[in-house]
Parts: C-alpha cells; structure tokens; sequence
C-alpha cells in the first residue's frame, strides 16, 4: 500500500481525449467544471445542447447525450428536450454570439418561461469560431476583424449585460456571473455552475451561470497577457457575483 | 369512432395529430391557421402533452428540433410567412435525420400578403426552402376529411424515414367546415435507438467536417433514404381519366374547382378528367405520364403563377403539350375560366 492520495483525478464524465481549443481558451475549463458538477451530483445521463461557436464539439469531449443546435437555438431545443424528458438535466452551452446576438430572442423567452434549464454562458467578448469578429460583448475600443479600430460605442453601442439583462425577468431563480481567469476564479466558477446544475436536479426551474472567458488566439495575446486582459478590462464592465439566489 | 363530425379543417388536422400520438406542438401565431395552436392549447393539456406558444416560428420549429430529438412525436404549424422562418429549422432537421409534421396553411404571398388561400409555396415546399441536400415528404391534402387522415399518416412517415414531413394545405382548406370521420391510429411502431435521453449517450448533429468526405458520406445517406421514398411513397387520385381527351392537372383546393368543371365541361360533351398529385415530393412523374398518354392536353391549373406546372412538364417531357390557367394572390380559380380555357381547346 503506498501513502500516496489521489489529490485530482479527471472527472469520469470527461472524455480521454484532446479538445481542439487554442493553447490559453477557457473552453476546455468550463467543460471539465460542467463534468465534474455532474460526477458530484451523481447525474451521469444529462443532456448537452452545443452551441454554434467554438464549443459545437462539446459532446465529443463529454460522456454525455449530445444536441447540436443551430445558431443561436440552444435554448429553444432545450426547451423542446426538457419538456419530454423532465427527468434529465439539459444543459444549453453557449457563447456570446450565439447567446446575445442571433439567438436573444431565445435567450430571453427560455429564461421567461422559467425553463428548467441550466445555461452556462461563455462570454469571451468575440466571435471565436468565425476568426475573431466583434461580439455583442465586446468590449469598447477592443480591436476585432470587424471593428478594427476598436469598438466604437457611438456606432454600434456598447457591450450587453447578460446577466443584468436576465436579472429584469421574474421567473429564473439563479443567476451568477463567474471568470475562469485564475484558480480562485475557477474555484467559485465551480461552485456556480454546481449550483445552477443542482437547482434544475431539484426541479427549482432556469439557472444562467455566465462565465468570463478567455480567446488568446483572437484576441492576439499570449495567454497569460488574456488571462490579465480578461481582469482588467472585462471584470469592470462585467461585475462579478451572484445576482439572484432564489429559494423556491 | 366513425361518426361524422363537422369540423374546420384546421381543427381536424390538429386532432388527427393528437391521434397519431403527437404530444408536444410549439407554433407561433399566424393567420389562417390559428385554429391549429388554440386547439392544441385546450387539447393537448387534456392527453398529458405540452403545448408552447414560442416566440417565433424559428424558435418553434427549434423547440422541435428538441422534442424531436428525444424520439418524441411533435409538430408545428404555420402559414407562408412562418413557415419561410422555419426553414433554418427544416434544413438542421432534415440533416440530424429527425423526424416532425410541419403544417403549412399557406397564404397569399410573397411578402406579408394576405390572409386567403394561396398556392404560392409550391416551390417552397417541395425544392427544400432551407439551404443544403435535403427533401421533405410533402402531403397535399384538398378536402378536411383528407388534411385529417394525411395528417396522421404523416406522423407514420416521418418516424418511418426519419423525415420531415410538410402538409401542404391552404387557407381555404384550414378555414372550410366539412363533416369528418376522425382516423383510427395505425398502431405501427418504429425503433428510435437513434434518440437522446434513452442511455445510449446519442449524438444528434448536423455537423461533418472531418474526415474530408465524411459530409459527402452522410449526403449519400440521405439520398438513399430520398430514393427509397420516391418508390416507397407516391400518392394521387386520377378522376375520369379513361375516356377523358383533356387532363386537368391541379392539387389541394384547386383541384375541387377542377372536379366542378370537369362535371360541367362533361355536361356540354366535352370528356375531360384529372390527375391530382397527393404527394408533391415525391411527385408522381411516371403515373402522370402514364395517364397522360392517349389526352390531347393537360392544363395544370393552380392558385399561383405557375409552379407544379414545372413537375408537370419534367413529367411528360415534351410528349404532349402543357397548358397553364392560375390566378395567384389568394384568388380561387373559377369554374366558368377552366371551361372557358377547355373549350378553347376544341
Ligand atoms: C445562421 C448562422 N449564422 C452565422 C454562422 C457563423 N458563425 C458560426 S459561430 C459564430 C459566432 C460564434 O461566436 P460565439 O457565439 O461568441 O462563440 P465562440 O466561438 O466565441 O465560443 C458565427 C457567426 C452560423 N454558423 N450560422
Ligand atoms: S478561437 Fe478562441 S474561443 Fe475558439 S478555441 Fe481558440 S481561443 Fe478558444
Ligand atoms: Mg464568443
């Protein structure tokens, strides 16, 4: 018998294999956070709605029964998934273009309806997949393929709140925004998404869990210099914490 | 359950549906089919099913993507413009191979047009109005008794061969009372081991990028389904063709005006008669052309500028001529201006 403890072990739920995201996303992050969430709540048959944006594969690296919806439709097919199977967890991954721009209108209902869904937000303030356009979330003055010199608010707005957004509507009973940034970071990201995982299991109704991320490729950093990027430019205009923690 | 019942014929469509086993209908507002989503409001409720109102015909559509995906059966229902939003929906469907009913009570288009009965979206429906390789089944039903049973029988095909499957009626036909003996369910059962939420740890996507011809592979998948379709599935009704030297051509509503002028034009001694596709996709091409053999001419006669005309003239390729009578716009065909078209013929 050897003394050594198993301190960390990849989560059962995650696939052995390599994701396809760039050295530095926070993609691959969020994934294993949403594994492990569902390993320590003891779900081994939830359901994934992938998104159209970098994250499409989702179901590949994931033990899990997969959707693919169009853009912008995650939250419609997970209505339609979890209005026939009240008893599996359905999770809508989406990022900020899917969620905010093409897919708002879905976005918003599914949260009206009080859908007991969880979605898991991923907001790296582009359009990842497309090669780095600007996104509802892009942040004022940053350079993107399409807005080269840097988002201009007077021409095309300022960046959306999701959270904030959601916040206005009665029904959801669990919003949060979190980064993944850092290990603390990671840590509470953990925790948010557990929890809105655990309010659908309980038949509590619709969780949003928007987490900061990072897109070092289009973003042209390093990933290091993103990581700082995402904290002192995207924190400010993205408070951190929860903005509702309903008991029903 | 063979009693006559006078229903509208967008109520028998929706009831048919609730019969077939369909326990989930997400649509979006749009007249003239609104009898559809109110029905399925009060009814489904009533059979333990969910009804949503989304809040658009593209989140609809994507709801049953959705349900669909879990093996489900559901469906939605439109008119014209709706259903234009709904052909992202369509396309994603079609490629995930999964099966739904989709309801077109067409309308006057193109644009937001009118509210009347229109054959407007023949192209729409049977040339894929989404975008890639695909084809639904599309049903073409011309009184309620028929929207009824067509309706049920479409959630037998669509289940069948993983399809989409379009009921392509029109307003006249949603908005007609008409006695109506409600289906039986066929009772058949099909293997979904394909579905999410069964312990399988299922895929259900559209996406192919790797390998390089994996997509390709996948098109030849579905062609193979669309071929079995095309010999599998073709509907018609041929009316007073044996004698007949003229053949009318039309489907749905404009076939009922047909039936009256053919009873007329029959009257003053002129033997005419029809051949009325049931199914628009596959088209019967070959049943036409055989009906057509020995006729003088088909006059294909729609509530559009011409559409079906085309299947017409792919069908009989040159072999006799093809005239056209339609009026589009949500106006109904006369009887008196097929006569007047036939008898120009003599
Ligand atoms: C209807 C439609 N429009 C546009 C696209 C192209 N497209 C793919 S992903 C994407 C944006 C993805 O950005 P985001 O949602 O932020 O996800 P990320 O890749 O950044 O994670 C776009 C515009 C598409 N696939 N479908
Ligand atoms: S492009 Fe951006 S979002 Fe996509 S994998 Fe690379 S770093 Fe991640
Ligand atoms: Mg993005």
């Amino acid at each position: 018998m050897s003394n050594e403890e198993i301190v960390y072990k990849k989560s059962p739920s995650m696939m052995e294999r390599e994701t396809h995201y760039c050295p530095g996303c926070t993609h691959g992050v969020v994934h294993k956070l949403i594994a492990e969430s569902l390993d320590e709540l003891g779900v081994e048959d939830a359901i994934v709605v992938a998104p159209v944006g970098c994250a499409v594969l989702i179901y590949d690296y994931m033990k899990l029964d997969g959707v693919e919806a169009a853009h912008g439709r995650a939250p419609a097919v997970a209505t339609g998934i979890k209005r026939v199977l009240s008893d599996k967890i359905v999770i809508s991954y989406q990022g900020d273009g899917d969620l905010l721009a093409i897919g708002l209108g879905e976005t918003i209902h599914a949260a009206n309806r009080g859908e007991n869904i969880t979605v898991i937000f991923v907001n790296n303030a582009i359009y990842g997949m497309t090669g780095g356009q600007m996104a509802p979330t892009t942040m004022p003055g940053q350079k993107t393929t399409t807005s080269q010199s840097g988002r201009m608010a007077d021409d095309v707005g300022l960046p959306i709140r999701a959270c904030e957004l959601i916040n206005t509507l009665e029904k959801p009973v669990y919003i949060e925004r979190v980064s993944c940034h850092n290990g603390a970071n990671i840590l509470k990201a953990k925790k948010a998404i557990k929890k809105a995982l655990l309010n659908q299991k309980e038949g509590k109704g619709y969780s949003f869990v928007e987490v900061l991320a990072t897109c070092p490729t289009n973003w042209g950093l390093t990933p290091k210099k993103a990581y700082d990027w995402l904290e002192d430019t995207m924190i400010p205009y993205y408070p951190l914490g929860n903005f509702r923690d309903q008991e029903v | 359950m063979s009693d006559k019942i006078l229903m509208k014929g967008n109520e028998a469509a929706a009831e048919a549906a609730i019969i077939a086993g369909c326990r989930y209908y997400f649509g979006y507002p749009i007249t003239p089919q609104n009898e559809i989503p109110e029905y399925m409001s009060k009814r489904l409720p009533e059979v333990g099913g969910t009804f949503i109102q989304a809040e658009s015909e593209t989140a609809a559509i994507n709801m049953v993507f959705g349900a669909s995906s879990t093996g489900a059966r559901s469906m939605t229902s439109s008119s014209s413009p709706g259903i234009s939003l709904k052909q992202e929906g369509i396309s994603y469907l079609a490629a995930a191979q999964l099966p739904c009913v989709v309801i077109n009570v067409s309308r006057g288009g193109p644009g937001l047009g009118n509210i009347a009965g229109s054959q407007g979206d023949y192209f729409q429906s049977t040339r894929g109005g989404g975008h890639g390789d695909y084809r639904t089944i599309v049903l073409a039903p011309y009184n309620c008794q028929e929207l009824a049973d067509l309706t049920l029988e479409a959630f037998d095909l669509a289940d069948e061969y993983r399809m989409v499957v379009l009921i392509l009626a029109d307003g006249f036909l949603g908005q007609m009372s008409e006695p109506v003996v409600l289906p039986e369910p066929s009772g058949k059962k099909f293997n979904k081991d394909w579905a999410v939420g069964i312990g399988r740890k299922n895929k259900v996507a559209s996406l192919i990028l790797s390998p390089e011809d994996g997509l390709t592979k996948h098109n030849y998948v579905l062609k193979e389904v669309y071929d079995k379709v095309e010999t599998e599935v073709r509907k018609y009704e041929e009316y007073m063709l044996d004698d007949a030297d003229y053949l009318l051509c039309a489907y749905g509503s404009s076939a009922r005006i047909c039936k009256q002028a053919i009873t007329e034009l029959r009257n003053k001694g002129i033997k005419v008669g029809y051949f009325r596709p049931i199914t628009l996709w596959p088209f019967p091409y070959d049943e036409l052309l055989n009906a057509s053999k020995g006729k003088k001419k088909i006059l294909t006669v729609e509530m559009s500028l011409g559409q079906m005309v085309e299947d017409v003239k792919l069908a009989v390729n040159g072999s006799i001529p093809v005239d056209f009578y339609g009026i589009p716009g949500g106006m109904i065909p006369t009887p008196e201006a097929i006569i007047e078209r036939v008898e120009s013929y003599e």
